[in-house]
């Protein structure tokens, strides 16, 4: 047992471009469900728009990765609306179950053999089609701090303009929350109805926040498209969606920063814990017919599911929220 | 010592099976094709095995490579009968039964191959007890009555997820992610029992069903979600619960069961029976027959009875049925029994045709959700009417798109009809927002 490595490992994980791409996700997320109280669970199929507009727009088109990270946006925005339109005026389940299916549609759109020259299959898209971003590293070598190490110049880059991006965001949701407009949405989470007849249109703030949380939601994937210069369909499952529900929750719902804690130690954990039950295996500690190595990733999702349950029933607010604010009830 | 050689036994027992289970891929064919891999009980691929596929006037007779794989390249899609040469197949390997050296094969997909696979064991079979059938009519209408009969039979399975979902809906307003789990513990409790435990699968299946009613249904309400309702948990934080559920399940049912899609025994490639210009297996309509029976029962029960007059009553109003006297929480429990034991069914239906696997649940939810939403949030009746026209709309798609992208076609569905009429065709108008 290298108790040594284990750490080192867990804790360049927590600043590490994975805990970017669902802090993104969960800051999306904490728009629509922590401030708004919409039950968005297609956050995956907005991430999956992000990043196979980048890969492709740039790989299959051969255009410009700027326009490729507009038309994410863009793309986010049309999603957002197509979801909302018929399901903002409904119940809150409603949302749930039609955003859900939506992401699964395009999941299995981009991954059907039929559209396979566009869209590569189950494969994915892969290739150098982020030059124009790493042409900007400033670094020429890793950078380490500490007991953190990154592997390479440009994991150091990429991880840099990630952490800024996140404090961009995190600034915009702090400001928002702030401003009339946050208390508005915050109304509407509380009580629809009163906000509604204090004659404000919640179907048009509804839309506004679906459509804002998705928009960060697809940066999530354009970022971690650059980040892995590959895309692939199955990253993009309701476990997308799902994870990034259980950071938000861990952290703290309708806290700014919330999903960034809460993301910081939801892959702490996950990785230590895998990091450790690969070595207890390796070593022999666990005996092979308790545990295979390869049966480690499921006792973690299993991990995970469990703590989703149980951190909705026993502590709603999560680790730094207030239960004041976020009494979750009928919707 | 006795561990290692009671594992062996099992490798025995599950092996031939595994052999049926999708293995390796093969480079995509251009065009429509049939192909499969023919492995030994113990893994090895097996060499020189000539397989004949004949239909809509085509023949061709090709021999297994090396590993046991083989491929017929076809000149159009429709219905082909596929026979195996009994006398090639090497020494001391046999087919479990004679007659499972035909089978009929319906290819739909341009682009992904039809696999077949026989069953395989070694030493020899019992002989012969019949030949094959013929084969069905092909062309549009040929191909278009089949699938109807096809999706009929898939959404009598949607249905039996469908009007659990919606009981458990009706009464407890619960909408259950988790629900796709109930599907995929019936199929793996029928390969608990018929493989590993070695029951004969037509008893298999009842002892598969009641066990999934009683884990499923009564165990999963008592552990769950009796606490959670006593504590008062909001309507939106059980959503959730049964989210983070559905995500563990899957993964036990993985850490237990492995990756791998397994064939349930007994039934496996049958030969199809012809009415008209439609081939239906024995397999099939038993399953079908079954699930009409259970469907025809639970409202019978629902409309007739006492205990199904409370239901309802439960669902109109659980306060004021409370308050006349009547037991919610055993209503509840009752609807959960009822509810985990159709899923069950639904389950080991979907998988004598395909298969069972732990990812069974996931690929069946959203379905049963459309099918649930189609004919109206909360009605068991619309339930069953949403689910036969989604499992309709689904296989009769494939006419016009790739068969790949139909489960696409029948969510795009549902978004449209949530767009126009949200309350579902039986729902009733109201405001649902």
């Amino acid at each position: 047992m290298d108790w040594g490595q284990i750490f080192v490992i867990s804790i360049t994980a927590m600043v590490g471009s994975t805990t970017i791409i669902y802090a993104l996700a969960a800051l999306g997320l904490n728009i629509q469900f922590g401030y708004t109280g919409l039950l968005n669970f297609g956050q995956a199929g907005f991430a999956a728009i992000g990043a196979y507009s980048v890969a492709v727009v740039t790989a299959t088109l051969g255009q410009s990765l700027w326009l490729s990270i507009f038309i994410g946006l863009i793309g986010a925005v049309i999603f957002g609306l197509i979801l909302g339109i018929p399901t903002l005026r409904l119940r809150a389940d409603y949302l749930a179950i039609v955003t859900i299916a939506a992401a699964e549609v395009i999941r299995q759109t981009v991954r059907s053999v039929s559209l396979n020259e566009y869209f590569g299959g189950s494969d994915g898209i892969t290739g150098k089609y982020a030059r124009e971003f790493y042409s900007f590293n400033p670094f020429d070598q890793a950078i380490s701090w500490g007991p953190i190490q990154f592997n390479s110049a440009q994991a150091s880059w990429i991880t840099v303009v990630g952490w800024v991006l996140i404090g961009l965001i995190v600034l915009l949701t702090w400001l928002l929350v702030r401003s009339p407009w946050g208390r508005v949405v915050k109304s509407i989470r509380e009580d629809e109805n009163a906000s509604r007849s204090l004659g404000k249109n919640v179907y048009f703030y509804k839309m506004q926040a679906l459509i804002l949380g998705g928009v960060v939601g697809s940066l999530a994937g354009i970022y971690w498209a650059i980040d892995a210069q590959s895309v692939q369909p199955d990253n993009y499952s309701s476990r997308f969606t799902f994870f990034a529900y259980t950071i938000l929750i861990l952290g703290g719902a309708a806290r700014v920063f919330g999903p960034v804690v809460g993301s910081i130690i939801f892959w702490f954990i996950l990785v230590f814990i895998g990091e450790s039950l690969t070595q207890l295996v390796a070593t022999g500690i666990i005996p092979d017919t308790i545990l295979r190595s390869d049966q480690i990733g499921q006792v973690r999702f299993m991990l995970v599911g469990l703590a989703l349950m149980l951190l909705i029933v026993y502590r709603p607010q999560g680790i730094f929220g207030d239960k004041r604010e976020l009494a979750l009830d009928d919707r | 010592m006795i561990k290692r050689v009671r594992v062996a036994l099992l490798a025995l027992l599950i092996a031939p099976l595994l052999s049926l289970s999708p293995a390796v891929a093969q480079d995509a064919p251009s065009g429509p094709a049939i192909t499969g891999t023919l492995e030994s009980p113990g893994g090895e691929g097996l060499a020189g095995v000539s397989i004949t596929v004949e239909g809509n006037g085509f023949s061709e007779t090709v021999t297994s490579n090396e590993a046991g794989e083989w491929q017929v390249i076809l000149p159009d899609t429709g219905a082909y009968q596929v026979t195996l040469d009994v006398s090639t197949l090497p020494e001391g390997i046999s087919l479990t039964s004679e007659d499972r050296a035909v089978t009929s094969a319906t290819v739909i997909s341009r682009e992904r191959p039809k696999r077949i696979g026989f069953p395989l064991v070694e030493g020899d079979a019992p002989a012969a007890v019949g030949g094959g059938g013929t084969i069905g009519g092909a062309g549009f209408w040929g191909q278009a009555a089949q699938l109807t009969v096809d999706g009929l039979a898939f959404g009598l399975v949607i249905a039996l997820g469908a009007v659990g979902l919606s009981l458990v809906y009706g009464t407890t307003k619960l909408v259950n992610f988790a629900h796709g789990e109930l599907l995929a513990l019936g199929g793996l409790l029928a390969y608990f029992f018929s493989v590993l435990v070695g029951l004969p699968i037509l008893v298999a299946i009842p002892v598969a069903v009641l066990a999934s009613a009683f884990l499923g249904g009564y165990v999963q309400n008592l552990v769950v979600w009796k606490p959670l309702r006593k504590r008062g948990t909001g309507l939106t934080a059980l959503l959730v619960v049964s989210i983070g559920l559905a995500l563990f399940l899957q993964y036990l049912f993985l850490f237990l069961f492995g990756g791998r899609t397994r064939i349930l025994p007994g039934f496996a490639g049958q030969a199809g029976i012809n009415i008209g210009p439609i081939a239906v297996t024995p397999r099939d309509m038993i399953a079908a027959v079954g699930a009409v029976v259970l469907l025809a029962l639970t409202f019978w029960w629902l409309g007739k009875t006492q205990s199904g007059k409370a239901t309802r009553a439960v669902a109109d109003n659980p306060a004021l049925a409370s308050a006349s006297g009547i037991n919610v929480e055993k209503v509840i429990t009752t609807v959960w029994v009822i509810a985990a034991g159709l899923g069950g069914y639904a389950g080991i239906m979907f998988a004598l045709s395909n298969g069972v696997s732990w990812q069974l649940g996931v690929q069946l939810l959203l379905l049963i959700f459309a099918g649930v939403i189609l004919g109206g949030l909360g009605t068991a009746t619309g339930a069953l009417i949403g689910s036969l026209i989604v499992g309709v709309f689904i296989q009769l798609s494939v006419l016009f798109i790739p068969s790949e992208l139909k489960y696409v076609g029948a969510l795009v569905v549902l978004i449209i009809v949530l767009l126009v009429r949200p309350q579902g065709i039986l729902g009733r108008k109201e405001r649902v927002g």
